[in-house]
């Protein structure tokens, strides 16, 4: 644990930094240092989930640029199927579904056809954003509401940190154990180990009997239900209902988190954390009305933070060795 | 049928497409003829609806050529959308700022500056990428963000037209780059610059230096080419061609910046370069095709009362056909499936 510290100093450095300037500016006011925090954790929930698709597809290999598509998809069939039914259970079912199909449509353009990845990827995006866009049909609601809050006893009276971590939606906690999850798949277990390998040298991991195909398929896959939960969150414990574009950016702001993070699930709870803590604290400047006039500015500030963090601190962010490239066995 | 394959992809790619997408609107309940009709119709049937095709292609070819050349050096341009409008803004503050100027230096310098600016955003994210190692694929997408809430902010303050909506005012008659009949010129400045671009790319050094950067940079470095140099120069000439785009669209289109200006062309840009497979004269035709597209959508829309949106899922089929290695491999030989990779991965620096 301790080389993990080490490792994202920077990530935690900017984090304490950033709750030290969140009590400071709220005057030690609790309510509303509570109110941004636990607006920092909603927005940073579908960064987490996209961004730990993400860590899947790269680890094993392969470029994921299509977790907006994903996410968009997953969000309108969620909701769809939501509407339909009246069971949101059904709903987030449904969207890891069609999580996990495009997961596998991508490995089957990049794995088994050896296509470029990134086109791939932005097939997904077009796909998703036109099916989305030519099925919708206005007016559906959720029969059932949104996901119902769960507060978790007496850990929710705590000050602070209970109201921010323990009263959430189901798929908020979810993220947070399938963060740890994905660091133990990735990590602790062979098939994490695999998985690094295929990402590294294929050929090496091939030659000690490990299937690249395999390997990439499954985590594609995966990776596809981590997508199709996001996208699920937005539709279904977000919103409460389905928009056009509904994504607006986050499955590529979640490239951004996952690389931010170094290709490691906790360093990218760290990463989606501080977006979503920029992301929050413009809402509650817009809503105490500082800058009122040009309201431009404050939109800009997550951003621009995420560029400044990126080139002023993290540099140099080295991918897995073998992403991008299809592997053919020769 | 070896030869033919250069041709021959792309068209059994649309065919198997438009095939398709004919299932899709069957399937959902419209008629295919009809609404295929209505495509043609609202694109190709007559002077003023060709003339509109090739409206909307003009910045589709300018946006096809950002990412198409970012793409050679071996850089992921997403950000064509906020260096298109940054480019659009520019240009329209040049188009009303000045009068009394004459046509033939308000036009070309409003383009200009529009261009430059739009150089300027994208060297932005090419700086960060040479000299701190920021990954080009998230800056380009943050300054995305970042330009359209700037834009905004200049429509609604400084550059702000009279009235309620965040709007520039109209640029000066003097400013604009008009229609010929109902044949819009930018078309034959979105043709140039392919041209242009290829003879950057295939005959002068430093087109030879970007091709080495996107083939194999650490080769390229050994060769004694400044990598960091050509990535600067790389994003700004793509930043340019983007924000040409943006100042055509303002000058030759809508006559004013306003919000909504050509939103999505982030997407379409990167079907367009992968459609010609990052070609700078095949992305005419690749923008030729879109353009079409998305002039027939609203007849479409009107005559056959189905939803544009299926020209996305018809585009995404598209690109799925032709860039992809499935035609190649259901209709060629499984070596020359081996080709098709045209972009770069994450990891070369």
């Amino acid at each position: 644990m301790s080389d993990l510290f080490i490792r994202f100093r920077w990530v935690i450095l900017t984090i304490l930094v950033f709750v030290f300037v969140t009590l400071f500016t709220a005057e030690f006011q609790q309510a509303q240092t509570t109110a941004v925090l636990a607006s920092a954790l909603r927005q940073s929930t579908p960064l987490v989930f996209g961004a730990l698709c993400g860590v899947m597809c790269e680890r094993s290999g392969v470029v994921n640029i299509g977790i907006e598509g994903q996410m968009l998809l997953s969000a309108f069939v969620g909701f769809m199927v939501a509407s339909a039914t009246g069971s949101l259970i059904a709903g987030i079912l449904a969207g890891m579904a069609t999580g996990a199909l495009m997961g596998a449509g991508l490995a089957g353009l990049s794995v088994t056809l050896q296509g470029d990845q990134i086109i791939a990827g932005t097939v997904l995006n077009i796909a998703a954003f036109g099916i989305s866009s030519y099925f919708f049909q206005q007016g559906l609601t959720l029969p059932s509401g949104k996901t119902p809050q769960v507060s978790l006893g007496p850990l929710a009276d705590l000050p602070v940190i209970g109201r921010v971590f323990f009263i959430n939606r189901p798929l908020t906690y979810l993220s947070l154990i399938l963060i740890w999850v994905v660091w133990f798949v990735l990590f602790r277990t062979r098939w994490g180990l695999w998985t690094r390998s295929v990402g590294e040298v294929p050929s090496a991991a091939e030659t000690v009997g490990i299937s690249v195909a395999r390997v990439r398929y499954t985590n594609l896959i995966a990776g596809g239900c981590l997508a199709g939960l996001g996208g699920a969150y937005l539709s279904l414990e977000a919103v409460g209902s389905f928009e056009r574009m509904m994504t607006n950016g986050r499955g590529f702001v979640a490239l951004a988190v996952m690389i931010f993070g170094r290709w490691n699930p906790i360093g990218i709870w760290g990463a989606a954390l501080l977006f979503g803590y920029a992301s929050a604290v413009q809402t509650q400047l817009q809503f105490r009305g500082w800058l009122a006039d040009d309201p431009q500015f404050i939109g800009m500030i997550p951003y621009v933070v995420c560029i400044v963090v990126l080139a002023g601190f993290v540099g140099r962010a080295r991918p897995p060795a073998a992403v991008g490239q299809p592997y053919s066995r020769e | 049928m070896r030869m033919l394959k250069p041709v021959a992809v792309p068209l059994i790619a649309v065919g198997l497409a438009l095939g398709i997408g004919a299932i899709i609107l069957a399937v959902s309940g419209a008629n295919p003829i009809e609404a295929y009709g209505a495509l043609i119709d609202g694109s190709l049937s007559s002077q003023k609806t060709v003339g509109r095709t090739l409206e909307k292609a003009t910045p589709l070819i300018m946006g096809g050529l950002a990412v198409a050349l970012a793409f050679r050096a071996g850089l992921f341009n997403i950000g064509g959308q906020g260096q298109l409008v940054v480019g659009g803004i520019f240009s329209a503050a040049v188009g009303f700022g000045f009068e009394g100027l004459p046509w033939i230096i308000h036009a070309p310098m409003a383009l200009a500056v529009g261009a430059l600016a739009g150089a300027a955003w994208g060297s932005i994210a090419g700086i960060l990428k040479a000299t701190r190692g920021a990954h080009e694929v998230i800056t380009t997408i943050m300054l995305n963000f970042v330009a359209l809430n700037l834009t905004d902010w200049l429509a609604s303050n400084p550059w702000k037209d009279e009235g309620i909506l965040s709007r520039t005012p109209a640029v000066e008659e003097s400013a604009l780059i008009p229609l010929w009949g109902s044949f819009p010129t930018g078309f034959l400045v979105a043709v140039a610059a392919s041209i242009g671009c290829w003879y950057l790319l295939e005959r002068t050094n430093l087109g030879f230096e970007i091709r080495s950067v996107g083939l194999n940079g650490d080769a390229a470095r050994y060769a004694g080419i400044s990598v960091q140099r050509i990535i600067i120069a790389t994003m700004a000439i793509s930043g340019l061609l983007a924000g040409a785009g943006g100042a055509i669209e303002t000058q030759g289109v809508i006559g004013r910046y306003e919000p909504g200006f050509n939103a999505g062309l982030g997407f379409n840009g990167i079907t367009i370069a992968l459609l010609a497979r990052n070609h700078p004269l095949g992305v005419i035709p690749a923008a030729l095709l879109i353009g079409a597209m998305e002039a027939g959508g609203s007849m479409m829309q009107f005559n056959a009362d189905v939803a544009p949106e299926i020209t996305d899922i018809i585009e995404a089929l598209m690109l799925l056909f032709v860039a992809t290695p499935i035609v190649v491999r259901w209709f060629f030989s499984r070596q020359e499936a081996a080709e098709v990779s045209v972009t770069a991965g994450w990891g070369s620096s």
